[in-house]
C-alpha cells in the first residue's frame, strides 16, 4: 500500500515536471506578448518593444526561462501576471474560490439527482419511464453547453425576472404542470392499474396544492419556509428516509426521525434569534453555519441512540439525516428573509447573467450568501444538466449490472424484502464504480468549467486561463496548467485508492 | 453450453423458471447457425434507436454535402453563404409553417432559415459548418482510434518496460488541455486549418481508448487460443492482428463512436471560445459565437447551428449505444412483459416439441 503510494507519487511528480516543461514550450510558442505593440502607432514603438522584451526577459532562451520559473515554483513563487502586475498566487486563490463555489453545488445536486433517477430507471428497465430517461439523458448529453448556457441567459434569467414583475401563474398552466408531474410519478412508481391511478391522483393533488400555496401566499415576492412548512416537509422527508433505509415497520427509526423533526420545529423561532444575534455581532460566517449543521446531525444521532433497540445505528442514521434536512430548511428560511430588500436593491431583476457577485452591494452575511446563490443559479443549471445525464447513465448501467448478479438472487432467495435487496445489496454495490468516477470528475471540474465560466463571465479558473492565454501572460497560464495537471495526477491516484478501499478484491501492491 | 436439457414438463415448472426457460429458447432460436459478426449486425439492425440515429446521420451527411457542394464541386443550393441582398426585414426566415401548425401554409422561399445582417444565407452557412464538424469528427475518430489502438495494443501485449513507458507517456498526454492545442497550432501555422486542427485534437484524445485497449489485450493475451497460436508458430504481429485484435474490436468500435460524439461537442466548444476553427472557415461553434449577441433581434441565426450540433451528437450517441448493445455478449434481448405473457400462453396451450425430451436442440440450456 505504502510502496504503491510512493511509487505512484514519484511517477506523478516526474510526469508533472515533464508535462510542465512541454507546456511551457508550447504556451511560449502560442502567445505573443508583443502583438499589441507591433500594431501600435506610437512614436517610440521600438523603445517600447525593447522595454517589454527586457521586462519579460524574452531574449533569454525559453528553456532557461522555464527553469527560472520552475525554481520560483519550488520556492512557492508563481510569478506575476505582467499586465495587471498582480502576483499569480493571489489571482489563483480567488479563481479557485469562485470555481469551487460553482462546482461543489452543481456536482452534488447532479450526483444526487442523477443517481436517484438512474437507479429508478434501472429498477424499471424497459418501462416507459426507463425509455423516457434514456432518451432524456442522451439528449442532455448531446447538448453543447455553450448553447444551453446562452439559452438559459436569454430565457431563464430574463424570462424569470420578467415573471417576477407580476408573479401570477394562470390556473390552467398550474393544472398542466401538475398533470405532467403526476404522469412522471406514475411512470416512475408503476405497479398495477389501480396503483398507477392512485399515484397519478396523489402526485397531481400534491403538486397542485404546492403551486396554489405558492401563488396564494405571494411566495414569489416574499419566499419563506414557514413553521407549518418545516413540519410538513420535515415529516415527509422523515417518512421517506425511514421508508427507504429502514422500512416503515421499524417503528424506533420512524419515531426517532419524527422526534428530530419536532425538535427542529421547537427550535425554529429560537434559532432565528440566535442567527440575528450572531449577525448583528458580525460573527456569522459559513463555518458557523456548517457548525450548526453538524450540531443538528449530532442531535439527530443522539435522539436515534436514545430510542435504542438492537439496531440503534440505523435509527441514529435516519434521525441524523432528517436533522440535516430540517436544519437546512431553517438555514434557507433565514436566507429567504433578506429576499425582499435584496429584490428591491436590484431593481426587481434578481437573477443576474454574469459575474459571481454584485459589486458594492454591502449588506450582512445573509445578503452576501443570497447574492452568491442568485449568481450561481444559471451556471449551476448548465453544469447540472450535462452532469446529470452522465451520472444517470452511469448509475443506471451499474445498477443493471449489479441487479443481475448472483448475490442479488441469493438475497431474494433467502426471503429478504425487496426494499432490503435493492437498498442494501443493490444500491451499495452500485456506488462502487461511481466512487471512482466522481472524484475524477470533481477534480477535473476544479480546472474550471471553462465554457460555463466564459459564457457567464464568472472569474473562475477557466476564465483565468482563457483570458491569460488571450492576454499573452505566460505565468498565470502556467500556474493554471500546473494546478490542473497536478490535480489530474492526484485524481487518478485517489480513484485507485478508493477502488481498493471499497472493493477488497483489488490489491494495489500485488 | 453442453448441459443436458431438462426433460421436465413445462406445466410442472415454477413460473419464474419457466419464463427463464422460454427466454433462453427464444434467444437460442434467434441466433442458431449465425456467425458472431452476423449476430452483431442483426442485433444492431434491430436496435431501433441506433437505426433511427444512423438514418438521420446519413440524411444530414447527404444534405450537407450535396446542398453546398464539396470543395470545388458546386451543390444544388442556390446561395453559397456570401454576403448579398437582405430580402425580408432583418433577414427573417422565409420558411413558413404548414397551416395545421398555425402558419400560412408550407412554403420554403428563398432563404428558408433566414439571413444575417449582411445577407449571408443561414442555410448555406449552417451546411458548411456541418461539413466542417463532420470532417473534424471523422478525422478525430480515425486519428485517435489508430493511435489509441496502437499504443494500447503494444502496451498490453508486450507488458513490462514497453508498458510502463507507454503508460507514463499516456499520463503525460492526459495533462495537456485541448484548448492549448488549438491555441498553439493556430499560432504556429498562422491560420488554423480545420484538418490540422482535427488531427492535432485526435493526437491528444486517444488516451482513454489506449487504456481500454490495453486492458483488453492484457486479459486476452492470457487466453488459450493465444497460447495455441504461439505453439503453432505464429509471430507476434500475426497474434496481435489475427487473434487478439478481432476479439477486442467491440470495445474499440464502441468507444471510438462515443469519442466521436464528444468530439463534435469539443470542436464546436473550442471554436466558440476562439481556440478552434477560425473564419473564413465556417464551424457551427463559430457561427453561434458570432451570432449570440443578436439572439434578441435575429434568433434564427442562433438556433439553427445549435440544432445541427445537437442532431450530430445525438445521432452518433445513439449509434454508439446500439453498437454497445450489439457487441455485448452478456446483453440479453429481453422481450417485453407482454410478449413473454403471450409466449407463455401459447406454450401452455400447446406443449411445444422443443421442451419435450429427445427433440430439443443439442445446445439448449436447462433452467439455471
Amino acid at each position: 500500500m505504502l510502496t504503491f503510494l510512493v511509487r505512484r507519487l514519484v511517477a506523478g511528480v516526474v510526469t508533472l515536471f515533464v508535462s510542465m516543461f512541454l507546456m511551457y514550450l508550447l504556451v511560449n510558442r502560442a502567445i505573443d506578448p508583443l502583438a499589441d505593440l507591433r500594431e501600435s502607432t506610437a512614436a517610440n514603438k521600438q523603445q517600447l518593444i525593447a522595454l517589454r522584451i527586457q521586462q519579460l526577459d524574452l531574449h533569454t532562451n525559453v528553456v532557461i526561462r522555464f527553469f527560472r520559473w520552475f525554481g520560483g515554483v519550488l520556492h512557492g513563487d508563481l510569478g506575476i501576471a505582467w499586465r495587471s502586475k498582480q502576483p499569480v498566487s493571489d489571482l489563483l486563490a480567488h479563481a479557485i474560490g469562485s470555481t469551487l463555489q460553482l462546482v461543489t453545488a452543481a456536482t452534488f445536486l447532479a450526483l444526487v439527482l442523477g443517481v436517484a433517477v438512474g437507479i429508478v430507471s434501472a429498477l424499471r428497465q424497459y418501462s416507459s419511464f426507463d425509455y423516457l430517461i434514456i432518451f432524456l439523458s442522451f439528449l442532455l448529453y448531446s447538448l453543447p453547453s455553450f448553447w444551453i448556457a446562452v439559452l438559459l441567459k436569454q430565457w431563464g434569467a430574463i424570462g424569470f425576472n420578467d415573471f417576477l414583475k407580476d408573479p401570477t401563474i394562470a390556473w390552467p398552466t398550474i393544472a398542466v404542470i401538475s398533470v405532467i408531474f403526476g404522469v412522471l410519478w406514475m411512470l416512475a412508481i408503476g405497479g398495477t392499474r389501480q396503483r398507477r391511478l392512485q399515484t397519478l391522483g396523489l402526485a397531481f393533488a400534491a403538486t397542485f396544492a404546492l403551486f396554489a400555496y405558492l401563488q396564494l401566499s405571494d411566495w414569489w415576492l416574499e419566499p419563506q419556509i414557514s413553521l407549518l412548512l418545516v413540519v410538513l416537509l420535515g415529516a415527509g422527508s422523515a417518512f421517506a428516509i425511514v421508508a427507504i433505509f429502514a422500512g416503515l415497520h421499524n417503528r424506533r427509526a420512524l419515531y426517532a426521525a419524527l422526534t428530530t423533526v419536532v425538535v427542529g420545529a421547537v427550535l425554529y423561532y429560537p434559532m432565528h434569534t440566535v442567527f440575528s444575534n450572531l449577525t448583528s455581532s458580525g460573527s456569522m460566517n459559513n463555518w458557523v453555519a456548517a457548525g450548526f449543521g453538524l450540531l443538528a446531525v449530532v442531535v439527530g444521532v443522539v435522539i436515534g441512540r436514545l430510542f435504542g433497540g438492537p439496531d440503534w445505528g440505523l435509527s441514529a442514521r435516519c434521525a441524523g439525516f432528517t436533522a440535516l434536512i430540517v436544519s437546512a430548511m431553517i438555514y434557507v428560511n433565514e436566507i429567504m428573509r433578506v429576499w425582499p430588500p435584496y429584490f428591491r436593491a436590484l431593481g426587481g431583476r434578481p437573477i443576474p447573467t454574469f459575474g459571481d457577485s454584485t459589486p458594492d452591494l454591502g449588506g450582512n452575511y445573509w445578503v452576501t450568501v443570497l447574492d452568491a446563490l442568485t449568481h450561481l443559479v444559471l451556471p449551476s443549471i448548465t453544469l447540472i444538466l450535462v452532469a446529470f445525464a452522465a451520472y444517470t447513465r452511469y448509475s443506471r448501467s451499474s445498477m443493471l449490472e449489479v441487479m443481475s448478479q448472483d448475490y442479488i438472487r441469493t438475497a431474494r432467495a433467502k426471503g429478504l424484502p425487496e426494499r432490503v435487496v435493492v437498498v442494501r445489496h443493490g444500491f451499495r454495490n452500485t456506488l462502487i464504480p461511481l466512487a471512482t468516477i466522481v472524484p475524477i470528475d470533481v477534480i477535473t471540474l476544479i480546472g474550471g468549467a471553462v465554457i460555463t465560466e466564459a459564457v457567464f463571465a464568472r472569474p473562475g479558473m477557466g476564465q483565468l486561463f482563457v483570458q491569460s492565454l488571450q492576454g499573452a501572460e505566460i505565468n498565470p497560464v502556467m500556474a493554471y496548467l500546473l494546478v490542473t495537471a497536478a490535480l489530474a495526477i492526484i485524481a487518478n491516484i485517489v480513484a485507485d485508492l478508493i477502488y481498493a478501499a471499497v472493493d477488497p478484491r483489488i490489491r494495489l501492491d500485488a | 453450453m453442453s448441459t443436458p436439457t431438462n426433460p421436465q414438463n413445462p406445466e410442472n415448472l415454477p413460473d419464474e423458471a419457466f419464463s427463464e426457460h422460454a427466454e433462453n429458447e427464444i434467444e437460442l432460436k434467434d441466433v442458431a447457425g449465425l456467425s458472431q459478426s452476423q449476430i452483431v449486425r442483426r442485433r444492431f439492425f434491430r436496435h431501433k434507436g441506433a437505426m433511427a440515429g444512423l438514418v438521420a446521420l446519413i440524411a444530414v451527411i447527404v444534405l450537407a454535402i450535396t446542398s453546398v457542394g464539396l470543395g470545388p464541386i458546386p451543390g444544388w443550393w442556390k446561395w453559397d453563404g456570401s454576403p448579398g441582398d437582405v430580402e425580408r426585414p432583418g433577414g427573417a426566415p422565409t420558411m413558413t409553417m404548414p397551416s395545421w401548425l398555425g402558419g400560412a401554409g408550407f412554403h420554403i422561399g428563398d432563404h428558408p432559415l433566414g439571413q444575417d445582417e449582411i445577407g449571408r444565407d443561414v442555410f448555406a452557412n449552417v451546411m458548411k459548418g456541418t461539413q466542417t464538424s463532420l470532417m473534424v469528427m471523422f478525422a478525430i475518430g480515425i486519428v485517435s482510434c489508430l493511435l489509441g489502438v496502437l499504443i494500447g495494443a503494444l502496451s498490453g501485449f508486450f507488458r513490462g518496460r514497453t508498458d510502463t513507458a507507454l503508460m507514463r507517456f499516456t499520463d503525460l498526454v492526459i495533462t495537456v488541455p485541448t484548448i492549448v492545442i488549438g491555441a498553439v497550432i493556430g499560432k504556429m501555422t498562422g491560420h488554423l486549418d480545420p484538418w490540422i486542427f482535427a488531427v492535432a485534437l485526435g493526437a491528444v484524445l486517444w488516451t482513454s481508448l489506449a487504456r481500454l485497449v490495453r486492458g483488453e489485450f492484457l486479459s486476452l493475451r492470457e487466453r488459450e487460443f493465444v497460447d495455441a497460436a504461439r505453439v503453432a508458430g505464429a509471430s507476434n504481429t500475426r497474434i496481435i492482428f489475427k487473434h487478439i485484435l478481432p476479439n477486442a474490436i467491440g470495445v474499440i468500435i464502441v468507444s471510438t463512436t462515443l469519442l466521436m460524439s464528444s468530439a463534435v461537442l469539443l470542436e464546436t466548444a473550442l471554436s466558440y471560445l476562439g481556440f478552434g476553427v477560425q473564419s473564413p472557415d465556417v464551424s457551427l461553434g463559430l457561427l453561434i459565437s458570432n451570432y449570440q449577441s443578436s439572439f434578441n433581434t435575429r434568433p434564427w441565426l442562433f438556433w439553427w447551428p445549435g440544432v445541427f450540433i445537437v442532431i450530430l451528437a445525438l445521432t452518433v450517441n445513439f449509434i454508439g449505444d446500439g453498437l454497445r448493445d450489439a457487441f455485448d455478449p452478456r446483453q440479453k434481448r429481453i422481450p417485453s412483459v407482454r410478449k413473454m405473457e403471450k409466449a407463455k400462453r401459447a406454450q401452455r396451450a400447446v406443449p411445444t416439441p422443443s421442451t419435450s425430451p429427445g427433440t430439443s436442440p443439442a445446445g439448449g440450456t436447462g433452467p439455471a
